[in-house]
């Protein structure tokens, strides 16, 4: 029982990452048509800015010291974000596979570019010691960062809903994403609305990077880029422009994940969210959301 | 008295869909005041123009608003100047309440809902429904309401009866009569009885090309110029 409690809330930690990531993707998405390859490298900048500024606080106290590192690695993402936005893909609106190549090229340049500063290897991030703690529920050691993580992923979902449903820019994103021409026959700018959508993507992926750096404690380059492909998955299954559709399909990605890693086979996992990608694209192809509208 | 100088002028506007040439050069004024209609068979580019004046799509030639070139201005730009657009498809936000839709059409500091209530108090009523799951007619109520929200120079509405009941085809022309008491309205519309009923000019358009302007009452009672241009009557 224990066991199945421990693989339950580390699923629900991994899929509360999924769905910080997945989120910023599916908005991007759905509002802009955008397929944001870059998406991935929002993480790494993040990642990559906390390391940099913890390791030039050295004499500061390690829980100030790493919250200091984590808003620096924030602002990083979001004016990296936004610079992605107005610099590469506005010029590019309405050019999809134009887009695509951009964006997969700043991918694959960041990443390049990243490892020639610091090389290929792991960099280590000292996180508090609270986080490495557990915390013992029936019978099982949760480790404490898995409670960060959900937490979080909560606390964004909830702050997402609010933009959404009581800001005028929430209005308009969710009247954009479904006819954005008519948007802007009301008279509206919506490209104002595709930075500000573009920032608050790479602000949930900059608070994902500050969990995964957590959670695993060591950072490189390829990081952002591998966990970008789960959250890909996530946003196809839970229905492209829903946030609602993408958090029930991060938990569930989460869990299958780590069910099937322990109760199959280690390693099958992320096959399993491959199969089961397969069958919600046969069975729903629309993804998750129409059925949890 | 000199006359006045029209609140719209288009001059060889094209434009191309594709490798379609669907506006071949046309050229028309709308008055200041009053409805112009916009008349044609289906298919001669009649949305195409209302399109294009609210930029929707790309043009070639001059268009004019009270004397200014807004060719090149972006949609929203045009808007600002005091354009509203209902357009042929209705296009509310299906997700959006009543109320969300009418809000997100706001623009002057004082939006005249009394107006948009006094024309459709059903909005008000349904002010928290889905507008997805409003009627065709309630749902061309919203649409024309998000229009007159703001105090527009210029209204550009398309087919606004299409699909609707007789009885709710009187309802839109007795909410166009009124409408037209306010701002000036260049009107896409098939039922030549809410052209007879509100209209004061047309403009006619035949394959691309205008073909016929004028007083909408002298065209209205030439019949064989109805049935040659428009195949009805």
């Amino acid at each position: 029982m224990s066991t199945f409690i421990l693989l339950t809330i580390t699923g629900l930690g991994l899929g509360a990452m999924y769905f910080l990531i997945a989120s910023g993707l599916s908005l991007i998405y759905g509002l802009m048509g955008v397929l944001n390859f870059a998406h991935g490298v929002f993480l790494t900048v993040t990642a990559y800015a906390l390391w940099f500024t913890e390791s030039k606080l050295g004499g500061v106290p390690v829980l100030p010291r790493f919250l200091i590192a984590a808003v620096v690695g924030l602002v990083v993402a979001v004016v990296f974000a936004a610079l992605t936005e107005l610099v590469l893909i506005r010029p590019l609106y309405g050019r999809h596979i134009e887009q695509v190549l951009v964006t997969v090229g700043l991918a694959l340049s960041v990443t390049a570019l990243v490892t020639a500063i610091w090389g290929s290897d792991a960099r280590v991030v000292v996180a508090p010691s609270w986080v490495g703690e557990t915390t013992t529920i029936f019978g099982a050691h949760i480790p404490n960062d898995r409670w960060l993580e959900i937490a979080t992923a909560v606390v964004v979902l909830f702050g997402l809903e609010g933009f959404l449903r009581r800001t005028r820019y929430g209005l308009i994103v969710r009247a954009g994403v479904e006819n954005r021409a008519m948007v802007t026959a009301l008279g509206i700018d919506v490209r104002k609305a595709f930075t500000l959508v573009f920032m608050i993507g790479g602000l949930a992926a900059g608070i994902a990077a500050v969990l995964y750096t957590l959670y695993s404690t060591t950072i490189d380059p390829q990081q952002g880029t591998s966990l970008v492909i789960f959250a890909f998955i996530v946003v196809v299954i839970g229905g492209l422009g829903s946030i609602r559709g993408t958090l029930w399909a991060a938990v569930i990605v989460g869990l299958v994940q780590q069910y099937a890693n322990y109760y199959a086979s280690s390693g099958l996992g992320d096959l399993s969210v491959v199969l089961l990608l397969g069958i919600v694209l046969i069975v729903r192809p629309g993804g998750l959301s129409r059925s949890f509208a | 008295m000199a006359p006045l100088p029209p609140l719209v002028s288009v001059n060889d506007l094209h434009v191309y869909l594709g490798e379609s040439h669907v506006l071949q050069g046309i050229s028309f004024d709308v008055p200041d005041g009053g409805v112009t209609a916009l008349l044609g068979r289906n298919g001669v580019g009649k949305t195409t123009t209302l399109r294009a004046l609210m930029g929707l799509v790309d043009r070639r030639g001059t268009v004019e608003l009270a004397g200014e070139d807004i060719r090149g201005l972006r949609t929203h730009r045009i808007v600002r100047r005091g354009v509203g657009y209902v357009p042929e498809d209705r296009d509310v936000f299906s997700s959006l309440t009543v109320d969300e839709n009418l809000r997100l059409a706001e623009r002057d500091p004082e939006p005249r809902y009394d107006l948009v209530y006094d024309l459709f108090p059903e909005l008000r009523q349904r002010g928290s429904q889905a507008a997805g799951t409003l009627s065709g007619g309630q749902q061309q109520m919203l649409a024309i309401g998000r229009a007159l929200l703001n105090d527009n120079r210029l209204l550009l509405i398309d087919e606004p009866t299409k699909g609707l009941s007789p009885l709710l085809v009187t309802e839109v022309a007795l909410a166009l009569e009124r409408v037209s008491e306010l701002t000036t309205v260049l009107l896409v519309e098939q039922n030549l009885g809410v052209v007879q009923r509100v209209a004061r000019d047309v403009v006619v358009l035949d394959t691309g090309r205008v073909v016929h302007t004028g007083p909408a009452r002298e065209l209205l009672d030439d019949k064989p110029a109805i049935h040659r241009m428009l195949g009805v009557g």
